[in-house]
């Protein structure tokens, strides 16, 4: 008999393996929402199937009063906040983390600040953003922002203070400076790290954009949700969520393909 | 007028001596092979040509001039390991000396000034063996491999003195030989000053033709730190094949 942790799926069966779980929790849903409704036929909690489609279809016609689809001006509120959220936090990270992880001065100057803003709970700080900011786009972005960047900038800056010493010698014997050592040979290794940086950031990037939509905004997934809360309106909760979760898988995935090919040097055949 | 001169230099991190009273010349043309025991300041002693490290007393002179206390092309270097950028390919871990002297800005040469350091970089890739390899990362090449490219990498920029730490420690004993027999080439045909970190006494003897030992010249059992090593012993091989003095070969034994 083989050990359990010798034995690994292959193809189609690893497929299986994965959907199993995911058609569990589908089937235990189904089969929950139908004992309720066999109770009750109003019943709010569990919506089924048909009713979680009837309402996606709703929100996604046009209202003739607003002459806009909820779900579509939704996704596109929220989707322009995180994209500008990220790609800003990007371009500081990806300043910030060279010249942090690079310049011994650097490190000792900014690590120590760079360190206290990213203990402070982002949305402690959120009550100061809308003062500061108001309550338009400003402060949900500045938020994310302030939320995800600390933690990348110090993955980042340590991941490029692990850069060989060696290396870095290397390139000063090569004749390169400071600047040149910094855009050939520091930042092209960072950049595998920064998407994967950004990929863990989505998680957070996400809680933050929800938690600013559900407290201040008139168009946004997480306003959505908030409000048809107090219609108990779990029909259409439950979709949105799926949709958030959905658009999120699909951010991750496309990170890791662009990556993937953009820096083949980084995924060497045969994993690491 | 030496190469390059060590001139009753000392080394001390805090109250440890690592080490005392180096007083050396470095002769053009010389292949200097430099062995002694782990933590005997042989790797220190490199480390002070590179630049890398500083003298804490005396002076170090490189063609006559004060050594800049910093790594520089004038001196190429080839470590045990890492030497080589993962992210760029072979050719270009080659053309990156030539685009770094080319290319202030950019740190890239274009144009017909980069085709030039392209057919610079693969002839020297050619030289050391790579000419079937040009494109390939490092992660894809042997360690024998990676070494050849690492020298390549170091040779296309002229350095006036090569410093290699123990550049052959982690190969098998097979690409060693390889190894040994490229070095001597390249020494040969470029005309180079070589300094060479070892651990292996026999590679130290066959490569060189000059041989250093360091080790501590007086010990004090009470505070071992307050003693530093220096070149205890000074060979110049005028043959191949000399004879391994016993003495040497307990002391790195040790």
């Amino acid at each position: 008999m083989r050990r359990l942790l010798n034995i690994r799926p292959h193809g189609g069966g690893r497929i299986l393996l994965g959907l199993v779980p995911l058609l569990a929790v589908a089937l235990f849903y189904l089969v929950a929402s139908e004992a309720r409704h066999a109770q009750n036929i109003h019943d709010k909690l569990l919506p089924t199937a048909s009713a979680m489609v009837e309402a996606v279809k709703m929100m996604a016609t046009v209202d003739p009063l607003t002459g806009q689809a909820p779900l579509l001006v939704d996704t596109a509120a929220s989707l322009k906040r995180i994209s500008t959220a990220l790609v800003i936090a990007t371009g500081i990270t990806l300043i910030l983390g060279l010249v942090i992880g690079l310049l011994p001065m650097m490190k000792a100057g900014m690590g120590p600040l760079v360190a206290a803003v990213a203990v402070i709970p982002p949305i402690a700080i959120l009550p100061v953003l809308f003062i500061v900011f108001g309550l338009g786009e400003v402060s949900k972005i500045a938020l994310i922002v302030i939320g995800i960047t600390p933690v990348m900038v110090r993955d980042l800056a340590a991941h490029v203070g692990a850069i060989p010493k060696e290396q870095l010698i290397k390139a000063q014997t090569l004749g390169a400076s400071t600047w040149q050592t910094a855009l050939r040979v520091a930042l092209p290794q960072a950049m595998p790290r920064l998407f994967m940086a950004v990929s863990l950031a989505l998680g957070p990037a996400w809680v933050f954009l929800i938690s600013a939509e559900a407290i201040a905004a008139d168009v946004g997934l997480g306003y959505r949700i908030f409000l048809v809360r107090r219609y108990l309106s779990m029909d259409i909760i439950i979709p949105y969520v799926i949709w958030i979760s959905l658009l999120a898988v699909l951010m991750d995935v496309a990170l890791t393909m662009i990556s993937r090919r953009a820096f083949p040097w980084a995924y060497p055949k045969g994993g690491q | 007028m030496a190469l390059l001169d060590f001139s009753n230099v000392w080394v001390e991190y805090g109250d440890k001596v690592v080490l005392e009273q180096v007083d050396l010349s470095i002769e053009a043309g010389a292949f200097v092979s430099i062995v002694g025991a782990s933590g005997a300041g042989k790797s220190t002693f490199l480390r002070l040509a590179l630049g890398q490290e500083r003298p804490t007393r005396g002076s170090i002179w490189l063609d006559g001039e004060p050594l800049l206390q910093e790594p520089g092309p004038d001196r190429g270097v080839v470590f045990q390991r890492y030497s080589v950028f993962p992210h760029l390919s072979a050719r270009d871990n080659v053309v990156f000396g030539l685009d770094c002297a080319g290319s202030p800005l950019l740190g890239r040469l274009s144009g017909a000034r980069r085709r030039a350091a392209v057919a610079e970089a693969e002839a020297m890739l050619e030289a050391v063996g790579l000419g079937d390899a040009v494109n390939v990362f490092p992660a894809q090449l042997s360690g024998g491999m990676q070494q050849r490219l690492a020298i390549a990498q170091a040779l296309i920029k002229k350095p006036r003195i090569l410093l290699l730490d123990e550049p052959f420690g982690a190969l098998d004993p097979g690409s060693r030989l390889d190894m040994h027999e490229l070095i001597t080439k390249l020494w040969r045909e470029h005309g180079l000053t070589i300094m060479m970190v070892t651990h292996d006494i026999k590679e130290a003897f066959k490569l060189g033709t000059r041989v250093l030992a360091f080790d501590k010249r007086r010990r004090d059992p009470q505070a071992p730190h307050r003693y530093g090593s220096t070149a205890v012993y000074d060979f110049p091989l005028d043959k191949k094949d000399a004879v391994i003095p016993d003495e040497l070969t307990q002391m790195t034994a040790r």
